[in-house]
């Protein structure tokens, strides 16, 4: 044992312990996270988390806003894969209206949100890397994360809090440099992941770091309702694709990569797995749209579908529907669903309630962050203050999702 | 993968809870059903516990407000079995005055925060919660803006009026 420093006992009259505000504003903290922790020297003796710094009322706003006008808040939610909730508020409300999507758009989504997953795990494993002190695999992969941005940009315009799609469908197609950079993408990004790999799977000082810190047993993370890769680390196989299949997930061919122990080490291993997961999946989804009829790119819903603005000015029955849809003249279904899609980081629910009016009489988003989170104060006692720095970052909770 | 359907899951129901719990004309794809307050904890320990259904995660929790209703505040517990696949989705409703319901938090610890939620936003006191305080909202907060009676924003602005088409 090392004795450059005090060893401090029981019975030591220094015996006292320290209250640290980590956070909100901490670098380390990666968001709006305030932690107020009791420390013994370097340990953790308790923890309290605050949060709701960034709470901005989404729930209430969804009850005053049209369907379509909700989808810019949910991009808001988790913003590092705003795709994923897109087009999952798009299915729920399309499961409310029971509305048919045609493969074709299936596939463009599957291709969309697996770039989204493919951004949310870089950022996570990247940050995840530049907290055990190994600064230069982020690099490499924030310039990816780039490219992926580049595909939504060319795709919807937008970079961050995307907006992609409609109601039943997307604005518009995918155009050819869309696909091009997709290929592009998927040609580039294997090399940089294996790199990535190659840099920390059997680093000595990132294993040393992260195997076997924060390692949680399959039945604590499912008591406290865990669900994405963090309760995939801890080998429970639940995958929300897998499971409930939407946006025809079930054509595809794809592994759930699980761990063992739970740890932060199987958490980073299962999202790098994940993301080669993900590769696979839109390789397979560009195969499937070539074999599809060209140029759809929504169901015929025009009740519920905007159309696009040069038909509004030039085409009557544009024109009606336009008005008909954002006056909020069409009547919805009387009911209650609940659909859940895979997001980055877990479930994804979306509870909507419908009265028949144009926009939901209660809407609740069951947030991943929000539910994993929950766990962070009780699972850091007894750990090093560095250990539970590491273990915020790799639990990829995102402070706009966790407040809602 | 075996599915456990919905038709078993609410005979099994009826079957050990029989009058206690009332099935509205069932929706497709997501069983749901309503008991009482009295009631929910037996019914969830049942569906969690259960060697054949083992509804043992608790996906989410979170509540409504029906301000017409005779009994207003609504309870809403979405439960999945992992094993056999399949959701159910549970409602109590309880009275506008102090609502007041058993809390889940000895069967999920992962029900503390959402219950917590539910308490900040609808008010509804959940006994035994170990720390029952508002959670997304600051403590000094009065009201519980998810209710219907909370406006979106204070009617009383006067910078957003518009000569024209009011507010």
């Amino acid at each position: 044992m090392n004795h450059n420093h005090p060893v401090y006992t029981d019975n030591d009259p220094q015996n006292e312990t320290t209250t640290l505000n980590l956070g909100p504003t901490h670098p380390a903290t990666h968001g709006v996270f305030q932690n107020v922790l009791e420390m013994d020297g370097e340990r953790i003796v308790s923890g309290v988390s605050t949060i709701g710094y960034i709470h901005r009322a989404f729930e209430k706003i969804a009850e005053h806003r049209p369907y379509y006008q909700i989808t810019p808040l949910t991009d808001r939610l988790n913003y590092c894969s705003s795709p994923i909730n897109n087009m999952g508020w798009h299915t729920t409300v399309e499961k409310l209206l029971d509305i048919k999507i045609p493969k074709r758009v299936d596939y463009m989504r599957v291709i969309i949100m697996e770039l989204a997953r493919i951004s949310d795990h870089l950022i996570c494993n990247g940050i995840l890397g530049v907290d055990t002190g190994a600064f230069s695999g982020f690099l490499y992969l924030m310039e990816e994360r780039e490219h992926i941005y580049e595909i939504y940009e060319e795709i919807c315009g937008a970079r961050l809090t995307t907006n992609i799609g409609r109601i039943g469908g997307f604005e518009r197609d995918f155009n050819d440099i869309a696909f091009a950079k997709i290929r592009r993408f998927l040609k580039k990004f294997p090399p940089i992941l294996k790199e990535f790999e190659a840099l920390f799977n059997r680093n000595r000082i990132f294993i040393d770091r992260t195997s076997g810190v924060a390692a949680v047993d399959p039945e604590t993370a499912l008591n406290y309702s865990w669900s994405g890769p963090i309760l995939r680390a801890t080998g429970v196989d639940y995958d929300v694709r897998l499971n409930e299949p939407y946006c025809s997930y079930e054509d595809f061919d794809f592994d759930i990569p699980v761990g063992t122990t739970g740890d932060i080490y199987d958490r980073f291993i299962v999202r790098n797995e994940e993301m080669w997961q993900s590769l696979r999946i839109i390789e397979q989804a560009l195969k499937k749209i070539e074999k599809e009829p060209k140029g759809i790119f929504h169901a015929d819903v025009p009740e519920f579908y905007l159309p696009p603005k040069e038909e509004v000015y030039n085409n009557m029955e544009a024109l009606i529907y336009h008005f008909k849809i954002v006056m909020g003249e069409i009547d919805t279904p009387k009911k209650e669903v609940y659909h859940a899609v895979e997001g980055g980081n877990g479930e994804l629910g979306f509870y909507l309630v419908s009265d028949g009016g144009r926009s939901p009489y209660r809407l609740h988003f069951r947030r991943p962050s929000f539910i994993n989170y929950q766990m962070y104060a009780p699972m850091s006692k007894g750990m090093l203050l560095s250990d539970a720095i590491l273990n915020m970052s790799s639990l990829n909770v995102i402070a706009g999702e966790l407040d809602a | 993968m075996s599915k456990l359907s919905n038709q078993v899951v609410l005979q099994k129901i009826t079957a050990r809870f029989g009058d206690q719990i009332t099935i509205p004309t069932e929706p497709p794809g997501l069983l749901s059903f309503e008991t009482s307050k009295e009631n929910i904890i037996d019914v969830l320990t049942y569906l969690k516990d259960d060697k054949e259904l083992q509804f043992n995660f608790l996906t989410d929790l979170t509540g409504i407000h029906y301000p017409e209703q005779a009994l207003p505040i609504g309870v809403v517990y979405h439960i999945h079995s992992l094993t056999n696949n399949v959701r159910v989705r549970v409602k109590v409703f309880l009275s506008d005055d102090t609502p007041t319901i058993p809390s889940a938090t000895k069967l999920w610890e992962g029900a503390n925060w959402m219950e917590r939620e539910t308490y900040d936003f609808f008010g509804i006191n959940f006994e035994g919660h170990p720390n029952l305080k508002r959670i997304l909202n600051v403590d000094e907060m009065t009201v519980f803006p998810m209710r219907k009676e909370y406006p979106l924003e204070d009617p009383n602005r006067v910078d957003k009026k518009d000569y024209f088409f009011g507010r």
